[in-house]
């Protein structure tokens, strides 16, 4: 048996209460379900002694139906996520995407501010000391180079998130607070393209809940993700889609990316295909931007160039199924 | 740290101070000598430690025992009563579900949770409900069978 190492658990009942906990704790880590955290402290790449643990903290369970907006709390699971007929109605591909999401038993208890917090992952970041210890660690934790593009300073470790993409398609925001207060910000805002420091989280900031407006017009939306094993790994690359057709055009269309990059980020420059009929040669450019934007790096055995490929193809597929 | 944690396992009442770094499968195995649930993996990728936490599945190896407080725990140790097997066990017995055996108390706890919310399942449902549990022997044919057993003497 291995143990943990020596780590002191706190179990705050409110927001307040955690932030002062994690303030007062060197080297704290937020806990929820645990199901990427606790995997990194056994694989010694996080080696937090404090834990403050969120999910004792009732605010965060809640999912409130507001008129234009539905309100999600980040300690509510991927599973009560994905079930949900609220949820489904207005925001299709967000409870595809959560329903997607590692397998069955992990969204029991994995969170969707987990989800939205998980760290970005890479082939030589995501193994055991040993394993590490072994290629002489990398830029990310302990070492000084990179493996994936070992002539730079940068880290492209990738998001794998599944949750993200969907929920940006919806201009979401995510409520924070910290020893400063409370601040709402777009969720895109969240993400920085940095492997080593994706999320622009203050110290000590929590995610408290989603916020996310209603669609004054019928849209229809959907989710998609390739993975090694289909019942339980994370994104070779996910793919969020959102359409709206008017007098059979194309009206409105948004495509979020996950799994390629170190964030989530919706593809730019779709305004081209606004005003024209979603038939196969325009589904055939759309695929071909959004493969151009998907610049996977060799973060996972699946070699790159098949990840940038497969994320236009879904993107293809997604529009012609959701119609 | 150590905190006092009050659950019941299989039924049982227990108080026991755990450090705040136990795992709840170590709990399990080393504290209450339930040695049912297996460790397969380094966290998360096997299945083979599920059980059940408030009737929901769960990784015993991903979870903190001190986490747990008030919690109703099962483990594949507490399923048969009298030395009766349970339906779910009865029917991976009868199907020949289990090979070595390792993947079994996890596999055997996820079809519980299963057969409790679901009693009827489609092949797909117990497909999908068993995509977190993996199995070196098998080649799954066998356990899906095993559920199917299991829910039709259930409906009997
Ligand atoms: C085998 C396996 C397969 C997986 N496959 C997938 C997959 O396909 N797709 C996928 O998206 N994920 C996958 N995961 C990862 C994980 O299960 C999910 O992402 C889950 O949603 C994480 O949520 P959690 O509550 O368990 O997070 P935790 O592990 O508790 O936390 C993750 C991170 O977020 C921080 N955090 C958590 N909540 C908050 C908050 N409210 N405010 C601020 N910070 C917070 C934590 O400090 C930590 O850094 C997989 C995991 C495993 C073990
Ligand atoms: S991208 Fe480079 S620095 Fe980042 S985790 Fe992978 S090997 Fe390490
Ligand atoms: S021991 Fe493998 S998932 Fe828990
Ligand atoms: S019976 Fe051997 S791992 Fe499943």
């Amino acid at each position: 048996m291995e143990y943990l190492p020596e780590m002191r658990l706190y179990h705050p009942a409110t927001v307040e209460e955690a932030i002062k906990l994690h303030a007062a704790a060197p080297s704290g880590r937020y806990l929820a379900g645990g199901s990427d955290l606790l995997v990194n402290i056994r694989r010694g790449i996080e080696t937090p002694d404090n834990l403050v643990y969120l999910n004792g903290i009732a605010e965060m369970h809640a999912i409130t139906d507001a008129p234009g907006q539905i309100s999600i709390g980040a300690a509510v699971n991927l599973r009560d996520l994905a079930e949900s007929n609220l949820l489904r109605e207005h925001f299709s591909a967000v409870t595809q995407a959560a329903g997607d999401v590692a397998g069955p038993s992990h969204r029991e208890y994995g969170t969707l501010g987990g989800n939205l917090c998980l760290d970005t992952r890479c082939v030589f970041y995501n193994q055991s000391e040993w394993w590490r210890a072994a290629n002489n660690y990398c830029l990310k934790y302990r070492g000084d180079i990179c493996h994936v593009a070992p002539g730079g300073k940068k880290c492209f470790a990738a998001f794998s998130g599944d949750v993200a993409p969907a929920l940006l398609l919806f201009d979401a925001e995510v409520e924070l607070a910290g020893p400063d207060g409370r601040r709402r910000i777009a969720l895109a805002a969240l993400y920085r393209n940095d492997g080593m420091d994706h999320l622009t989280l203050g110290k000590g900031e929590i995610l408290v809940a989603v916020h996310v407006p209603k669609n004054p017009i019928p849209i229809t939306t959907g989710y998609a993700k390739s993975r090694v094993r289909g019942s339980i790994d994370f994104p070779l690359a996910g793919v969020a889609v959102r359409m709206g057709l008017q007098d059979e055009k194309i009206a409105d269309l948004r495509i979020g990316l996950t799994g390629v990059s170190p964030l989530p980020f919706l593809v730019r420059g779709l305004d081209k295909f606004i005003g024209r009929k979603p038939d196969d040669s325009c589904l055939e450019e759309m695929r071909d931007v959004v493969r151009g934007q998907a610049k996977a790096m060799k973060t996972t055995l699946t070699p790159p160039h098949y990840r940038r490929r497969v994320a236009g193809a879904l993107a293809q597929k997604l529009a012609e199924t959701i119609f | 740290m150590k905190t006092t944690l009050s659950l019941t396992v299989n039924g049982i009442n227990r108080d026991d101070v755990v450090p705040d770094n136990m795992l709840l499968v170590d709990y399990l195995r080393e504290k209450a000598g339930l040695t049912g649930t297996k460790i397969g993996c380094d966290g998360g990728e096997c299945g083979a430690c599920t059980v059940l936490i408030n009737d929901r599945p769960r990784h015993a190896c991903l979870t903190l025992a001190a986490t747990c407080q008030n919690a109703k725990v099962e483990t594949v140790d507490g399923l048969s009563r009298d030395g009766r097997l349970t339906a779910i066990q009865r029917g991976f017995h009868e199907k020949l579900g289990a090979q070595c055996g390792f993947c079994t108390p996890g596999m055997i706890m996820a079809s519980e949770a299963l057969l409790r919310r679901n009693p009827d399942p489609s092949e797909a449902d117990i497909r999908a409900a068993l995509a977190a549990n993996i199995c070196r022997c098998t080649g799954y044919v066998k356990i899906i069978e095993a559920v199917q057993f299991a829910a039709r003497e259930l409906s009997a």
